[in-house]
């Protein structure tokens, strides 16, 4: 989780990434940004966030976003 | 069938008693029924490749949905049975089936959309080419073709992801891919979201009655009012662009943005209004978008489910591809920063290229998609220039005049890009761009040269009425929807508003004698 918060921060470093429950539909992170994090995620982990996962609801809070890598993790 | 036409009044005057009136459970037939009537006026071959690709839909989704289905049953017999590496084989030979499904069904739909948009002009290109003389004279685009089959295709595509699971009934499928509301132009509608109440019975409420008539009233105020009326100047100025030229052009740039508005949203509110009569919601098209700071809101607010589809199933898809991937991998050797471009650059210009040609088939269509990709681009670059900025002057993103002056710097550089929409080719397009900066014929305007645009003082009046309407409509809905609120006055005041917006459309609407109301600007597209 921090590797992530950390990615996080490097993308915004002015949002408390820990805290903040809403990053879509606040517009906190947009569309640029969440390729930008996928990106980074692949490097980070080792793990590809398929298409049909990119979705507001993966990427509502740092919190969604690791369940959904870890989720990952276990399938492979 | 036009929305601006008696036979259409007529049509929504029978369906929607009749619908109201029919059993329950005949609602869903007698709406697939009205499509069918609708959509005959577009002629046979646009009628059967309608409902042929609601089949086509409906049988594809089936064959994908099938190896969910099996994928869940084969997993669960052999639940404690198999080992994880086997469980993994046969997801990803289940996967890999869906995925061939999928793209057969993907070049099929996208390909008869690609000929009927691109084939004439392929054609044309051959023959001058290779001197052969084939003709192309069969392939145009049928109405809405572009709504139904993007709207069809993340059906599909959506099954193949397991988002949820594919129609059983065909009826259903067939009446959400004819839908006659959004045949016109839109919105680009998803099967979840309009099946929640397309599929759904409905017992008349004199709510939803009330409601879509006076969204229906309201779009056909703007078409009727300002659209049909200003097109008429739109149209002699980008005719003739060696005599329109200087002050002409932004004139024309400033008519052409109030037109295309009026035009489009005035037909997503007779969509939406004709949706609510029946009980069925459709989603909004727009969010006050010339209320937009910079032009990646613009893009949120204009048009937003094309551009929702577009992300979804195209810039996401892309960015995360296997060959992206691979290039980000092998452009980290020119730093990390680069690297991690790649993916957001080449997903964006891809989505924009695409996004060009589905306006069109022309060089234009392509060179306005690519610009709007090239300023998001240098926009997101830019983005830590503006944060330092508005922490050098905190107070600046609150004062009034600078909110202002964001708007309408992007309404300008919008409708300088929307020029491309406007005039023949690319040349032209920055040559009268240029104009603007190099000929300075202002006092022309009002020497005789507004007047000469086929207008009268009169139309001037009425379509700046029609656009301060708007702006003010625009500006109470920053406080939420105007509907409900006016559906909360007395019976009096609301019949005294309406009856006065129906008065000043048939007094003041542009059509008649010797005028034929248009088929919106986005039917075309």
């Amino acid at each position: 989780m921090e590797t992530l918060l950390d990615i996080l921060s490097e993308l915004h470093p002015d949002v408390d990434f820990s805290k903040e429950q809403n990053l879509v539909e606040r517009g906190i992170l947009g569309s640029f940004d969440i390729v930008m994090l996928v990106t980074r995620i692949e490097e980070e982990f080792d793990t590809v966030i398929p298409a049909r996962l990119i979705t507001p609801d993966t990427f509502r809070s740092a919190e969604a976003l690791y369940s959904v890598i870890q989720s990952l993790e276990d399938n492979d | 069938m036009l929305f601006t036409s008696w036979d259409f009044a007529l049509f929504i005057a029978v369906l929607v008693p009749v619908y109201y009136l029919v059993p329950k459970r005949l609602q869903q037939p007698v709406l697939l029924l009205a499509n069918v009537v609708f959509y005959a006026f577009a002629g046979l071959f646009a009628f059967v490749l309608l409902f042929a690709t609601g089949l086509s839909v409906y049988l594809f989704a089936i064959g994908i949905g099938k190896t969910w289905t099996t994928q869940e049953s084969v997993l669960l017999e052999h639940k404690g049975e198999w080992d994880k590496a086997k469980r993994k084989t046969f997801r990803e030979s289940m996967e890999k089936k869906r995925r061939i499904l999928t793209a057969v069904c993907l070049i099929l739909h996208f390909g008869i959309l690609a000929a009927m948009k691109y084939g004439s002009g392929l054609i044309g290109i051959t023959n001058t080419l290779f001197g052969t003389g084939f003709s192309g004279a069969g392939l145009v685009l049928t109405m809405g073709a572009s709504f139904y089959t993007f709207s069809a295709m993340g059906y599909v595509i959506d099954v193949q992801r397991g988002k949820y699971p594919a129609e059983k009934n065909p009826l259903r499928v067939l009446l959400y891919t004819s839908f006659f509301p959004i045949l016109v132009q839109g919105p680009i509608s998803r099967f979840d979201r309009l099946g929640e109440t397309l599929f759904k019975t409905h017992s008349f409420q004199w709510d939803h009655l009330e409601a879509g008539l006076i969204r229906v009233l309201w779009g056909y105020a703007k078409k009727l009012l300002v659209a049909d009326r200003l097109l008429v100047a739109v149209k002699q100025l980008i005719r003739y662009p060696e005599t329109y030229n200087g002050a002409f052009v932004l004139v024309g740039m400033l008519l052409y943005a109030a037109t295309l508005y009026a035009d489009f949203t005035g037909g997503i509110d007779i969509t939406i209004g004709i949706g609510k009569m029946l009980g069925i919601t459709i989603d909004e098209n727009f969010n006050r978008p010339y209320f937009s700071k910079n032009i990646a809101e613009y893009w949120r607010r204009w048009h937003m489910t094309l551009g929702a589809w577009f992300k979804e199933y195209v810039y996401y898809p892309v960015s995360v591809s296997k060959l992206l991937r691979r290039l980000t991998k092998a452009a980290r050797r020119f730093g990390d920063g680069f690297a991690r471009r790649i993916p957001v650059y080449i997903a964006t210009m891809a989505v924009w290229a695409v996004t060009g040609m589905w306006h069109g088939n022309s060089w234009n269509f392509l060179v306005w998609g690519l610009m709007n990709g090239a300023i998001l681009l240098i926009s997101e670059e830019l983005s830590p220039l503006y944060k330092k900025f508005h922490a050098r002057f905190p107070g600046l993103s609150r004062n009034w005049f600078y909110r202002a002056f964001t708007v309408i710097r992007t309404v300008l550089l919008m409708s300088s890009l929307r020029m491309f929409d406007c005039y023949a080719t690319v040349p032209e397009t920055f040559r009268s761009f240029g104009s603007m900066f190099t000929t300075w014929n202002l006092p022309l305007l009002w020497r005789g040269g507004i007047a000469s645009l086929g207008l009268s003082a009169a139309d001037y009046a009425v379509a700046g009425a029609g656009i301060i309407t708007m702006f003010v409509v625009s500006l109470i809905q920053r406080k939420g929807a105007l509907t409900p609120r006016l559906l909360g006055k007395k019976l009096g005041i609301r019949l005294l508003i309406y009856g006065t917006l129906l008065a000043v459309i048939l007094v003041f609407g542009y059509y008649g004698f010797g005028f034929d109301a248009g088929q919106f600007i986005y039917n075309r597209f």
